[in-house]
């Protein structure tokens, strides 16, 4: 726009750039010094090098449990999930009358979100005397003891969060509501079964939906908390105990603020460097229309 | 094999009876809808029935939650409500509903403006170092905050903010949710720029044509975001778990959580008709703007 300054645009961004600048670049670089600290709070920071790191990965016990529930929970929950609400999404991309209902209903539940309320209603529903194990005893089963057992705690939670698929499968759905009808048809006429169709047609046209929806749902999984927080407190046996459990523990309840930012960022360092090596992977998988890839 | 010559043109097909390929085909679909409605309605059983249980449980005994699995009370109660809204302190969940409310409204209103704010700075004007900061702004939706909790803690701790709202609602006045700016950027992209160009002419300034051109066209997605905002915000549960330390001062997500540990062990019906309580208002926002959530969902693309 003609006669403004070059940098009228600059004032309207300046929220963006002081709340940056404030709560993301410098508490991002803070906790990263913070981490090759030992910090009570108390005193000051008092520098220790690699030491937290050197704990963290050779005598830490509680850190190699809690890391690999992290991956067994994230490597569980979000194919899980993915592929549930593909499927769902897939089952839901036909002209049926009411689609609309069934869209709001799968919908509900994940609007629901991280919610506590939805935590609790978790675990009285799959308490000893809850819901679930009422309707397995009607039909004649045994009782199973969700979150006693700690080979099964994580895996309710797991449950959880694949029951609020829904967020994900609106997003597949609107992808495959785009999906251009004439190849079905041409490749119907050719003689193409559904699922030849659906392989070869419809899964390479969505794979940039299926590329974001990894990366978000991943980028969450390993963030969860208010789940095992609320349901389990981690246990039983630690069975539960994600890492951010384990930080906030740390932080706010030992207030060991620099042995708590070297777990964070472990963590951190876990989750980009699987979303790099997704990106880099996505050159091969992922195909966008009209991009003239040479 | 059938191939694209073989079929019937369309208006020949109209007027002589359905051939056997049109009638496999029909018989085809009927099978199919019914394949993918049955489908549909177990699984939409399966992901409502909780809730279903949950809201009719509340109305129950604790016995009769003990003994049947159908949701539906036989004798209803508002026991559970009158026990479960008085809680273990002296405080009763009206007053945690009032606590949640001076984090929402501040928030949302902020977040409003700022992300409509920042949204017109990048979607419309050309400056130096805009590609920097947009595509910080990309790289920020997806930072995990895992990483930069504990020292926004030492922060707000420094500022002598805690145990106050002030560290839940203020970041949000300077654009802190990065995904929020995202989505409004994304919809002024599609807003075609003719009507801001003619009040440019007819010598509106940039801050007039924003608040009398862009904000009324952009009011569908700004309602969006303040909606989202409202649930995310009624939900959150580690932000005050971190802050607020005083019983007095606490959102609903903390006073729940704190019921189910301060309430014995069988008293479901006083726990469970809060937890109704505290999910009434994000259903009702919901309900109330389906259409926009479902359009900003598929349009953003959005976590949760």
């Amino acid at each position: 726009m003609g006669g403004d300054s070059k940098y009228l645009g600059l004032w309207y961004v300046t929220p963006y750039i002081l709340g940056f600048a404030l709560f993301t670049a410098f508490p991002f670089v803070t906790s990263f010094y913070l981490s090759f600290t030992d910090y009570d709070l108390l005193s000051t920071p008092e520098w220790v090098g690699l030491e937290n790191y050197e704990k963290l990965f050779t005598r830490d016990r509680t850190f190699s449990k809690s890391l690999s529930v992290t991956l067994t929970y994230v490597a569980l929950t979000v194919p899980l999930k993915l592929a549930f609400a593909l499927f769902i999404a897939v089952v839901l991309n036909y002209r049926l009358r009411g689609i609309g209902l069934f869209r709001t209903a799968y919908y509900v539940p994940s609007i629901l979100g991280g919610s506590v309320a939805i935590a609790v209603l978790w675990r009285y529903i799959f308490a000893q005397e809850g819901l679930v194990n009422m309707i397995i005893t009607g039909l004649g089963g045994e009782p199973v003891n969700w979150f006693g057992d700690p080979g099964n705690a994580l895996f309710t939670i797991t449950l959880l969060r694949c029951w609020q698929f829904g967020s994900a499968m609106v997003i597949f759905l609107a992808a495959l509501q785009s999906v251009d009808k004439t190849l079905y048809e041409a490749a119907s006429i050719d003689g193409a079964g559904p699922w030849q169709i659906f392989r070869n047609i419809t899964l390479p046209l969505i794979t940039p939906v299926i590329f974001f929806n990894l990366i978000m749902q991943t980028v969450q999984a390993f963030q969860e908390f208010n789940g095992p927080y609320i349901i389990t407190q981690g246990g039983p046996l630690k069975s539960t105990y994600l890492l951010p459990l384990y930080i906030y523990d740390e932080a706010f309840k030992s207030f060991d603020m620099g042995y708590a930012s070297a777990i964070a960022w472990v963590l951190f360092v876990i989750i980009m460097a699987l979303t790099l090596v997704a990106f880099w992977s996505s050159k091969k998988w992922v195909y966008y229309a009209g991009d003239k890839r040479s | 094999m059938v191939t694209l010559s073989d079929l019937p043109d369309q208006s020949r097909a109209e007027r002589t009876p359905p051939t056997p390929l049109e009638l496999k085909l029909r018989r085809r679909n009927r099978i199919n809808a019914f394949v993918r409605y049955s489908l549909l309605i177990l699984v939409g059983f399966i992901m409502i029935y909780p809730l279903l249980w949950l809201v009719g449980a509340a109305f129950k005994t604790n016995s009769e939650i003990f003994s049947s699995a159908w949701f539906w009370p036989a004798r209803p109660t508002l026991d559970g409500f009158r026990e479960g809204w008085e809680t273990s302190t002296p405080y009763n969940f009206g007053h945690f509903f009032l606590n949640s409310m001076y984090i929402v409204i501040p928030k949302v209103i902020g977040t409003a403006i700022s992300c409509t704010l920042v949204a017109y700075g990048f979607a419309r004007f050309e400056f130096p170092g805009k590609k920097i900061l947009f595509s910080i702004l990309i790289a920020t939706l997806l930072l995990p905050d895992v990483v930069t909790r504990i020292p926004q803690y030492l922060l707000f701790r420094e500022l002598g903010w805690l145990d106050t709202y002030l560290p839940l609602f203020v970041p949000s006045w300077v654009a802190g949710d990065a995904f929020f700016v995202f989505m409004v950027i994304q919809f002024l992209r599609a807003i075609p720029r003719e009507m801001e160009e003619a009040a440019r002419v007819d010598g509106a300034n940039t801050a007039q044509t924003l608040i009398f051109i862009v904000v009324p066209i952009l009011m569908p997605a700004i309602i969006s975001v303040c909606l989202f905002q409202f649930m995310w915000t009624m939900n959150d549960f580690l932000g005050p778990l971190i802050y607020i330390s005083s019983v007095e001062k606490y959102p609903v997500s903390i006073a729940l959580k704190l019921s189910i540990d301060a309430t014995e062990a069988f008293n479901w019906n006083a726990i469970l008709s809060m937890t109704v309580l505290a999910l009434i208002p994000s259903l009702v926002v919901f309900f109330l703007a389906q259409k926009s959530f479902i359009e900003g969902i598929s349009t953003g693309g959005v976590k949760g």
